[in-house]
């Protein structure tokens, strides 16, 4: 069980202007500027949740994610992960959850992926024979048996991801902290790291915390999104609620052949190129069906579809909204 | 403890995947304490003694000074190279560990190719402990076995100085180089020779020349203050400041982030 | 002939920005310096008659030697060439209409000036103000200073032309990190930088001196401070000389050889 409540977090930067002056006049006299990177940052995660954590670059989701991990400490404000607090009882909070940087690797180079992994279980201290079954069972379902063997720097990334996500589970964590998991895979290794996460969250009730800027990974993993942005969070709820309040509004994708376009009240043209138009609708005007029949009036339609606003718009949108 | 020999059984095969690499670096330190060795040697061939020391008993001071500092560098690596470590992010990965930070970072660099320097100071140990006519007793022993073991420490404590002060800053931390490799340097020859005021600052400051001066002056037979069998054990204790540095450092990095 | 002096602003420009490390630089050097000449001092004590010059000249050496380190030190590379040649990055840099020797040349060179500009000057103001002995000394006259300038900026060059072997040998090896080991401790022995060269002994110094490294920082140091007289000095150049030009053309040479088979088998 996860609870912040009211942390904050504020960093000290030097400003400091180029030249030589500048530079020895920064050594008797030091400008700085203070940023809050968290501002009051509250919310409780449960035992088993799947949450992502998204907001821009800047606002403040790796600050939050290093105070959980107990890498950094707060200004002010609580956080109890599992009736620890992470920066002050670090290593044993640190034994019980998982973190896979995206971009960075935790796994030895030049050495197979089973000698890390082997490295790992005395590093965490597993005990022989729970490691053996969770290394079958990670290998079978992240299909890595085959690659075990190789040394980290031959494999692909989509490869090296799923032992890098094998690595972080081996010790059974409760918690797992996934930042930018899926980044430069291809389609088919997101997928099946995603299936993976699903699976792990379902069967073993690992809590998991991902932050993302794919947002198909949301999409496809997450139920409740918490937005942070300038420090403060501004949104935490269910996915699904919030894709209701903006099914109002839908995208017709139209292919006509001959004909004008004749938009009443309800429908804006959003883009039109060579016979292919794409219409906002909203629905609190006009329905779907009249709105098709309005289109089919004036146009020789061939193709005609109608989309929800995807997970991306509704971020895109409430990043506007909120001024980030 | 087994997890530090797993450590260095990883290492050890991943420093060992670039076989010719290895072997040319080992080669190439074993050549640059050479190079040290020869300058010693062609000093010596103008001049006869220096400071009442002469060739071997020089020689015996560079090879004790040399053992130390390759150990240290060898294991102690993790903390030279600390700039890096915090820098790109690998020390956050550390504190996700439930292991002692201190520990990882000794285990995140074991610079076997260091062994290149330690087999030179080998060598000159076997022209040396012949050539400097000490009489081996059981004393004399243990001072220079003492005296290693705090070479050791000493360069180790320096490590961690600056490894230390990298929580503060990365920059213009050039200068702890004076110390670590300005020792391994300077130190070949005994710190008396550089006059009053150095031997001060490394007796009262960096406790250096209790580590390589005053036990040498024992060892060859100069003095025969017993107590000076015991002062290497300064540069064990100079460790604990080193400790308390680091302490302070880590509290810092976690309140202010990278 | 424009694009080289363009590039070579851009990275001396570059290379002057890195302020704190040099102030670091500065202080470890003075150091250096000073338990240097502490250490020749106890030998100087010792036996003077066996000082192969004097000691205000010796001062004036080693001080000249860390003013000046940034130009010669071994172990200065630009580690962007390494790893642009370990990766196959170069296959970019062949894209362009430039010939990569020179731009390699032109970088060392722009880097390790920046690096001196910013150091030099510190340690030679200080080290003229030094008390005799151990003070820096001017040159003896006019002529000297400018053999000492002509032969400073050729025995910088060799070294430059030198290392660029050390970077193509990289081309040929897996791993360059070995070669580079070796090379330093090679150059660092031979160049005169652990004792200067007229302490060693007669036979060997012989040797060493007809060594391009003798003709990095050993020839324009030792005109300084005049231990050689004029026929000796314009002997030291024209060696330099003779070496400059040697090593640039087996570089160039060698480079043509690594790229064509860089070209063939695509990096």
């Amino acid at each position: 069980m996860i609870e912040l409540q009211n942390v904050c977090k504020t960093f000290k930067v030097t400003r400091r202007n180029a030249g030589f002056l500048e530079a020895v006049r920064a050594m008797f006299h030091k400008k700085c500027d203070y940023i809050k990177a968290l501002d009051n940052v509250s919310f409780k995660i449960n035992e088993g949740e799947m949450v992502g954590y998204i907001g821009p670059n800047g606002a403040g989701k790796s600050s939050t994610i290093k105070i959980m991990c107990g890498i950094l400490s707060p200004k002010s404000g609580l956080c109890t992960i599992n009736g620890l607090i992470p920066w002050k009882d670090r290593i044993r909070h640190v034994r019980d959850i998982g973190v896979v940087f995206g971009q960075r690797s935790q796994l030895w180079w030049d050495v197979p992926v089973v000698d890390s992994f082997e490295l790992l279980r005395d590093i965490y201290k597993i005990e022989e024979t729970t490691y053996k079954s969770n290394l079958n069972k990670l290998s079978t379902l992240l299909d890595i048996e085959t690659i075990i063997k190789t040394p980290v720097r031959q494999l692909s990334l989509g490869q090296r991801m799923r032992c890098e996500i094998a690595a972080s589970l081996l010790h059974n964590p409760k918690i797992l902290f996934l930042d930018e998991p899926t980044i430069g895979l291809d389609a088919v290794s997101k997928i099946a790291v995603r299936n993976f996460i699903t699976n792990i969250n379902r069967e073993e009730k690992t809590t998991v915390i991902l932050t993302t800027h794919d947002m198909q990974d949301i999409e496809a993993l997450t139920k409740r999104i918490i937005l942070i942005g300038k420090g403060k969070i501004l949104l935490d709820g269910d996915l699904g609620t919030l894709k209701k309040q903006y099914t109002e509004q839908k995208k017709i994708t139209v292919e006509y052949a001959e004909g004008t376009l004749s938009l009443c009240d309800g429908l804006t043209l959003l883009e039109s190129i060579h016979g292919r138009a794409i219409i906002a609708l909203d629905t609190n005007k006009i329905s779907v069906s009249n709105a098709i029949a309005e289109l089919s009036r004036n146009l020789e339609v061939l193709d005609i579809s109608v989309a929800g606003t995807t997970a991306e718009e509704i971020v895109v949108s409430l990043y506007k909204e909120y001024q980030i | 403890m087994k997890l530090y020999f797993r450590y260095c059984s990883i290492i050890l095969r991943s420093q060992m995947q670039y076989k010719s690499s290895f072997f040319m670096t080992v080669i190439g330190q074993f050549l640059i304490s050479f190079s040290m060795f020869v300058g010693i040697y062609f000093m010596f061939q103008r001049f006869n003694r220096v400071e009442g020391f002469s060739y071997s008993e020089v020689l015996l001071c560079f090879a004790i000074v040399l053992t130390s500092f390759s150990i240290a560098e060898c294991f102690v690596r993790g903390f030279d190279t600390f700039s890096g470590t915090v820098s790109n992010g690998e020390f956050d990965r550390i504190m996700v560990r439930p292991r002692n930070e201190i520990f990882q970072v000794l285990c995140s660099k074991i610079e076997f190719t260091r062994i290149g320097r330690f087999l030179q100071a080998v060598i000159i140990f076997f022209y040396a402990i012949p050539a400097s006519q000490v009489l081996w007793t059981f004393d004399k022993i243990a001072t220079l076995i003492f005296m290693i073991v705090g070479g050791v420490c000493l360069f180790s404590g320096l490590f961690i100085i600056y490894a230390s002060l990298c929580f503060f800053t990365t920059e213009g931390l050039e200068f702890i180089n004076i110390f670590t490799d300005g020792g391994r340097e300077f130190g070949k020859y005994p710190l008396s020779i550089y006059g009053e005021g150095v031997l001060k600052f490394f007796t009262f400051v960096i406790p250096f020349a209790l580590v390589q001066y005053y036990p040498l002056t024992y060892l060859i037979g100069r003095t025969s203050i017993k107590l000076y069998i015991l002062s290497p054990l300064f540069g064990v204790l100079f460790l604990i400041p080193c400790y308390i540095l680091w302490r302070f450092g880590l509290r810092h990095y976690k309140s202010t982030g990278s | 002939m424009r694009k080289y002096i363009s590039f070579f602003r851009i990275r001396f420009v570059n290379g002057l920005q890195y302020r704190s490390a040099a102030y670091a630089g500065i202080v470890t050097q003075f150091a250096w310096g000073f338990m240097t000449l502490l250490m020749f001092w106890a030998f100087y004590k010792s036996d003077m008659k066996s000082f192969p010059m004097t000691f205000e000249q010796l001062s004036s050496y080693i001080w000249l030697q860390q003013a000046f380190l940034s130009l010669f030190m071994a172990w200065l590379f630009e580690n962007e060439i390494f790893a642009a040649i370990t990766s196959g990055n170069i296959a970019y840099e062949l894209c362009r209409p430039i010939n990569v020797y020179n731009m390699w040349f032109i970088r060392n060179v722009a880097s390790r000036l920046s690096k001196v500009v910013l150091r030099s000057i510190p340690i030679l103001v200080v080290g003229a103000f030094l008390p005799s002995p151990f003070g820096i000394s001017l040159p003896v006259n006019w002529v000297t200073a400018i053999f000492f300038i002509i032969s400073l900026t050729i025995g910088f060059l060799v070294l430059v032309a030198f290392n660029m072997l050390i970077y193509i040998s990289a081309f040929y090896t897996v791993s360059p990190i070995g070669i580079r080991i070796l090379s330093v401790s090679l150059v660092e022995l031979f160049a005169g930088a652990v004792i200067p060269i007229p302490f060693l002994p007669n036979g060997i110094k012989v040797i060493f001196e007809l060594l391009p490294f003798a003709s990095m920082q050993n020839a324009p140091f030792l005109i300084y401070i005049g231990n050689s007289d004029y026929k000796n000095a314009i002997f030291s150049i024209l060696l330099q000389i003779f070496w400059l030009v040697s090593l640039i053309i087996i570089g160039k040479f060698l480079m043509k050889k690594a790229l064509r088979k860089v070209v063939v088998q695509g990096g």
